[in-house]
């Protein structure tokens, strides 16, 4: 186990070393020229040259790269181009709102996708089966960002215009935090739903026609306790093991709610940096990201593990 | 699962005991259409994405009827007096937008974009990832090790965030470029997903009885390969494939919205809708349009792969991994 965890550590390094130098070579393949929006459109050419001298962007590729790699190696992400500021703490001011975000809409989609997963697998091929069919397929063929426009269009505009407010635009975060964060949750977890309801469905009905839930049953134990304690129980594993790797991968996809709702999270940050060319911070939340998902899998993986002793790991 | 065939069994007509009929063969396609015949719902999908075709294929000839070419502003005709785009009506069949051009017009130029791109960059992916899970699954060794190894880091990616940054940072302007670079995003960050399944499948394949029997008979790799390894995958490669489509086709609205995808002035239903966001208030018109035509397009889709899937291997049920 030890051993798993410290190889599959080695691997994440290797797996963020490369992401960070895929990142690195593509914004100076192809840059976005930073002097140009620092500089603004009257600048000189002597006034750019000053501004690239200054973020060493004079330097060869090669050099840049080295001090790169020597700062990331020290857990330094380096400073944003456009104002100087630290991209660890520019990181760290905006990613409370991003994961409250996420697991808020987290919590959400699963205990809604559980619920109605198993409500259907219960009363499979019954109506109200057919039913959630029919939600799921439209849960899962739309698409976040229309939902979020949906959402906010009803309830901010409409209802708005009617006297309720379900939605506050504008900072700070703490204060109405329900209003300002329900229909992002909302929108962020609808697709969520649809496929969590699925999932669960399936690994329910896969559970229910084991033999040892006949056997309980033959027992005479009230459908309820089969239904609960010996069915949900083993068919929440790939369940669970799919929501971690979810949790992860999301830090990355809050862009378009955070865009549609004007929340100043991660997403928005890296939005406007890569408009501004702002290279230091793209890397950094690339990063973050990157780390999120590769920790989530390996937590999934060793959690696995430790939750069903018939996987062994190598 | 046993359980779904127990409660759905073929649904085969009692034959007659006599005369007795010749038994006709029927391959295993025209089995598969037999089945997927019956599928209501699938069927109307596919009757709804034929006129969703027609209704992009037509796209010059709505911008000849109503004469309001796709990229052309009507400020006299379209704008009211305060500015405001007028709604649906005799000139404007679905309104127009707050540059005063036709939403039909748009729209018509909009389903062909979707179309194309998610048609295009689904089959790219499938390719790309039928041939990578083929030769990690099949081959093995260390080129499986290099082939899993680049789709696991792949699919560690933010996709979205590097399809981004892909798109801003190559600078394009043309319309045709651009439409290239998002096909091609589009493809790198699905083939992982695709080339993964494929891999488990070959893996599983290869340890079947007849692919021993095929090699001690002497076939060579790359005639198990392709004689033996590939007609299998088929029906997992069309299924998995027309699922996604769809997929494709919201990843190409999310990065138009952003404004990534396709370049204007050419108009793509996510353009639309981030182009209208600021006047959805009084305009609702610029909301529904491209969002119901979305969503009628991917709900079509996510149908009509359903529905192959079920006339394809009438064993699975509807279950299978999301994305």
């Amino acid at each position: 186990m030890l051993r798993f965890v410290i190889r599959r550590l080695l691997y994440s390094i290797l797996v963020l070393w490369l992401v960070a130098t895929l990142v690195f070579v593509f914004l100076n393949v192809s840059p976005v020229p930073v002097e140009r929006v620092i500089g603004g459109p009257r600048a000189t050419t002597d006034m750019l040259e000053q501004i690239r001298a200054n973020l060493g962007l004079d330097q060869p590729v090669i050099v840049q790269y080295g001090k790169f790699l020597g700062r990331l190696l020290r857990g330094d992400l380096g400073d944003s181009y456009i104002n100087g500021t630290s991209v660890a703490s520019l990181i760290s001011d905006r990613l409370p709102t991003t994961l409250w975000l996420v697991f808020g809409a987290g919590v959400l989609w699963f205990l809604g996708g559980v619920a109605t997963g198993v409500y259907s697998a219960t009363r499979a091929r019954g109506l109200g089966d057919r039913a959630v069919t029919v939600f799921v397929l439209i849960g899962l063929s739309t698409p976040p960002f229309v939902m979020a426009l949906v959402l906010l269009f009803v309830f901010s505009t409409k209802l708005g215009e009617a006297g309720f407010t379900f939605f506050e635009a504008g900072p700070p975060l703490q204060e109405h935090f329900l209003q300002r964060m329900i229909l992002p949750w909302i929108a962020l977890a609808f697709l969520m739903v649809a496929a969590y309801t699925r999932l669960t469905r399936g690994s329910m009905l896969d559970v229910l026609g084991e033999d040892y839930i006949r056997t309980a049953r033959a027992k005479g134990l009230p459908e309820r306790r089969v239904v609960y304690r010996h069915g949900l129980r083993s068919a929440l594993t790939p369940v669970v093991t799919q929501f971690g790797i979810d949790l992860g991968a999301l830090i990355g996809s809050t862009i378009v709610t955070e865009k549609v709702f004007g929340l100043q999270g991660v997403g928005q940050l890296v939005y406007q940096s890569i408009n501004l060319g702002d290279t230091p911070v793209i890397i950094g939340v690339t990063l973050l990201v990157t780390f999120a998902v590769v920790i989530a899998n390996l937590v999934v993986d060793v959690g696995y593990s430790v939750l069903d002793p018939r996987v062994r790991l190598s | 699962m046993s359980m779904m065939s127990e409660l759905e069994p073929e649904a085969l007509p009692p034959e007659p005991a006599e005369p007795p009929k010749r038994v006709v063969g029927r391959t295993p396609f025209q089995l598969a259409w037999a089945r997927f015949k019956r599928d209501k719902l699938a069927l109307v999908s596919l009757v709804v994405l034929v006129l969703m075709a027609i209704f992009a294929l037509m796209a010059p000839l709505w911008a000849d009827w109503t004469g309001h070419p796709y990229d052309q502003t009507f400020p006299k005709t379209a704008l009211d007096a305060a500015g405001q785009p007028v709604g649906p009506g005799k000139d404007f069949w679905l309104g127009a937008d707050q540059l005063g051009r036709d939403v039909l017009v748009r729209a018509a130029y909009g389903a062909r974009i979707s179309l194309v791109v998610g048609i295009l960059s689904a089959l790219l992916a499938s390719l790309l990832g039928v041939a990578v899970g083929v030769l990690s699954g099949f081959v093995g060794g260390v080129t499986d090790t290099v082939l899993a190894r680049i789709m696991d880091i792949t699919l560690a990616l933010p996709y979205l965030l590097v399809a981004i940054m892909l798109a801003t940072t190559f600078q394009i302007s043309s319309v045709t470029a651009s439409l290239t670079l998002t096909i091609l995003v589009i493809a790198f960050f699905s083939f992982a997903s695709f080339g993964r399944i494929i891999r488990g499948q070959v893996m599983s394949l290869k340890q079947k009885e007849f692919i021993e029997a095929a090699r001690s008979l002497g076939a060579s790799n790359t005639r198990i390969m392709f004689v033996d390894v590939l007609p299998n995958l088929i029906a997992q490669v069309t299924v998995l494939t027309s699922l996604l489509i769809p997929t494709s086709i919201v990843f190409e609205a999310t990065l138009s919205f952003l404004g990534v995808g396709v370049r204007l002035p050419m108009p793509s239903w996510g353009s639309m809708l981030g182009e209208g966001s600021d006047v959805f208030q009084t305009a609702w018109w610029l909301l529904v349009v491209p969002a119901v035509l979305l969503l009628l397009t991917t709900l079509s889709f996510n149908l009509l792969g359903d529905g192959i899937r079920d006339a394809l291997d009438p064993r699975s049920d509807r279950i299978i991994g999301k994305k």
